[in-house]
């Protein structure tokens, strides 16, 4: 039952660190990223490439420096490819969902295809010594360190990115944005420059959770759109753009999947998880924390 | 002036377009002739792009080595052999229109090629209706044999059930308790469904056997460990593996994470090769099993000779990997396929489909895995079971070999044991 419990939190956590990044995205420019799980395979590459570098080029050997390193090394070049695609493409098409959900998933395959070009298939990377094994908590229990690192990554990350949303000035401009665009920019925001940072941050967010993903899995092209549905039924039934929302649906998604996989199949479970969550969003068609008041017309 | 240079740009693009096109139909062209014409034409039908790429490339590779080596020795019926290369795509659909292609408008003389079993599903009515004939180089579920495919990998008989004896037996480990886990697509399903009425059919209880299947791509792996951590704790406990591709990694890293080792609970897989370690963090696998009829490190001067012309080939034509490149059993079936047909053509002393088929039959050949020979009934291999443990460098420790040859069983009836010669 912990087994479960831990489980579920531990999934739980991966699909909040994957999903906090779509769900801002989403909420503020109204624009569904299909490229998002994409960001994810950047971020792993990223790692993969950080890994590759110390060992090849400057001859570290340390299994545990590369990992460090690579962390913010990810966030940064996921950012920038996000803020590479808001500039280029994106931008031209807020306002037109269809449009920019077709030009996402196109950028989408466009990126899956060219990793598979540039890397191969079959690139893995090392796990780092001090976070392989586990820890031995009873004779049948076994938390592994890479998942603890990774729920551990999970709430730090979510901290920051509250106390960024919350207690800066940028963080302000962007919650105003998201709330209404058209008042905010009448009251002197620089909205273009708002979409930027969100993009960077949001972008840079899947970066991190890739370069966690090399933790548990390996790194392949189409890596990103494994958890893509995922993090789309996070998002979609936390509230769109509600950091709290992404952080409930989350634990709630990974906790029900783990309980429902350790009794069914794996693949029985997952069936009964996407009908649990069509059910859910026929009675809160708004996900678990809707807007209140006005904002909520719009 | 925009306008201009993109058009100037398309102009360039298509005319490389066209360029490829005609470099591949050129090839073809030149032994368009026919009989008259001093080469003998085959279809190389392995994905070159898509998701099947990676595995079936190697394949491609394997043909064309073998390919020189005979043209360079002389060839076969004083005629040179020339490869027609296609491209499936990884597209089931498509296999079926390249192999119409092959048959039809190249009339090759034989193909070699498909991976997965739906693209062999998919071109077995074309062979069928064409009187074409496939070499099939990879181990499949069974419950299939036609006369126009010649089936060079394995049948559950011949990689399944030593496997599951091998477990059973003292040498193995004497193991009595059994967790099946798959991908869920045919191939486990089948192999599945085979393992268990045969460990039933041997007086392994029911409730000592597990079956459950993820889907494809699956990654989360943390409740299957934790329900065979729960299943070990009754000890004599394995996993028998038909995990696919890219769900492997965390499979075993999730295994190792929770505290198992290939001593408390050996995974013996049946879709793990030299070919899908090679660049993997093998870390994890060292100790773990798995079943195949080959592996790269066998001890024969033919497989020595075989390992380093591949590396050597693979060096010489500048291929991804150069030297770092290793064989894997279906990398040695899809070579030895080539002498297979050229040794039955010479025998027959023609290239005629109906006369290579009956050449076939009953005909022996020194591949790199050892001795093996064509069923004197059916078109499939009788050749050795192998099991081999995983070394730190992706490469696989022989463990155990099967006392002969084992004849083939496409339709294996459960409760038969393998019948060794």
């Amino acid at each position: 039952m912990i087994q479960n419990l831990f489980s579920g939190i531990s999934l739980g956590s991966i699909l909040i660190l994957i999903s906090l990044g779509l769900s801002i995205i989403y909420g503020l420019a109204g624009i569904i990223n299909m490229a998002h799980g994409e960001f994810l395979m950047i971020g792993a590459y990223t790692t993969y490439c950080v890994e590759s570098l110390f060992t090849n080029t400057l001859h570290v050997h340390n299994g545990n420096l590369f990992f460090l390193v690579s962390l913010p090394v990810s966030f940064v070049i996921a950012g920038i490819a996000g803020l590479l695609l808001e500039r280029l493409v994106i931008r031209r098409l807020y306002a037109k969902p269809l449009e920019s959900l077709l030009a996402t998933w196109g950028i989408s395959l466009i990126l899956i295809q060219l990793a598979r070009t540039i890397f191969g298939d079959l690139t893995s990377v090392k796990m780092p010594p001090m976070l392989s094994g586990g820890w031995q908590v009873a004779s049948d229990l076994v938390l592994p360190y890479s998942r603890l690192f990774i729920i551990g990554l999970t709430t730090v990350t979510v901290g920051l990115l509250y106390a960024c949303l919350f207690k800066t000035r940028l963080g302000v401009q962007i919650r105003a944005v998201t709330q209404n665009r058209q008042m905010s920019a009448c009251l002197g925001i620089n909205t273009r420059r708002v979409d930027a940072m969100t993009f960077f941050i949001g972008s840079g967010l899947a970066g991190l959770a890739g370069c966690a993903m090399t933790l548990i899995g390996n790194v392949v092209p189409d890596m990103g759109q494994t958890y893509i549905v995922d993090s789309f039924l996070v998002v979609v039934s936390g509230g769109v753009g509600k950091l709290v929302g992404t952080i409930f649906a989350g634990l709630g998604i990974g906790l029900i999947s783990k309980v429902l996989e350790a009794f069914f199949e794996a693949v029985y479970g997952k069936v009964l998880i996407l009908l649990l969550m069509m059910i859910f969003l026929q009675f809160k068609p708004r996900g678990l924390f809707p807007d209140k008041g006005r904002i909520a017309e719009d | 002036m925009i306008f201009k240079n993109i058009f100037g740009v398309a102009a360039i693009g298509a005319a490389l377009m066209l360029g490829a096109c005609n470099n591949g139909s050129e090839k073809t062209a030149a032994g368009g002739g026919g009989a008259d014409t001093n080469t003998v034409k085959i279809g190389v039908l392995h994905s070159l792009s898509g998701t099947m790429a990676i595995s079936e490339v190697s394949l491609k590779d394997a043909v064309q080595m073998a390919v020189d080596e005979i043209n360079a020795s002389g060839g076969v019926l004083g005629k040179q052999i020339e490869p027609v290369i296609v491209d499936p795509a990884s597209n089931w659909d498509l296999f079926a229109e390249k192999s119409k292609e092959l048959l039809i408008d190249k009339k090759v003389s034989a193909v070699f090629g498909c991976w997965t079993s739906v693209s062999r599903k998919s071109v077995l009515p074309v062979f069928e209706q064409n009187n074409g004939l496939l070499f099939y180089p990879v181990q499949y579920e069974g419950e299939e044999s036609s006369k126009n495919i010649v089936y060079s990998g394995a049948v559950p008989n011949q990689q399944l059930i030593p496997a599951a004896d091998y477990l059973m037996s003292p040498e193995g480990g004497g193991y009595k308790r059994f967790y099946l886990l798959g991908t869920d697509y045919v191939f486990p399903r089948t192999a599945n469904k085979i393992l268990k009425a045969y460990l039933l059919s041997k007086g392994i209880p029911a409730e000592n056997i597990i079956e459950e299947y993820t889907p494809f791509h699956h990654q989360d792996y943390q409740t299957i460990v934790s329900k065979i951590k729960k299943f070990a704790v009754g000890g004599k406990s394995c996993v028998l593996s038909t995990i696919n591709g890219d769900s492997n990694i965390p499979f075993y890293k999730e295994f190792a994470n929770q505290g198992l080792t290939a001593v408390t609970c050996p995974i013996m897989a049946f879709s793990v090769a030299e070919d899908e370690l090679r660049a993997m963090d093998t870390e994890f696998l060292v100790g773990h099993l798995a079943a195949w009829n080959y592996y790269q490190s066998i001890d024969l001067p033919e497989n020595k000779k075989f390992v380093a012309a591949f590396k050597a080939y693979c060096v010489k034509k500048n291929l991804p990997g150069g030297d770092k490149r290793v064989t894997d059993d279906p990398i040695c079936w899809a070579y030895t396929d080539v002498y297979l047909w050229a040794n039955a053509a010479k025998k027959a002393g023609s290239f005629d489909v109906a006369k290579v088929r009956e050449a076939l039959l009953g005909l022996s050949f020194d591949s790199p895995a050892g001795e093996v020979k064509m069923d004197p009934k059916i078109n499939h291999l009788a050749k050795y079971a192998m099991i081999g443990e995983i070394k730190p460098d992706g490469q696989f420790n022989v463990i155990w070999k099967s006392k002969g040859l084992i004849d083939p069983q496409p339709f294996f009836s459960l409760t038969d044991s393998v019948k060794v010669k």
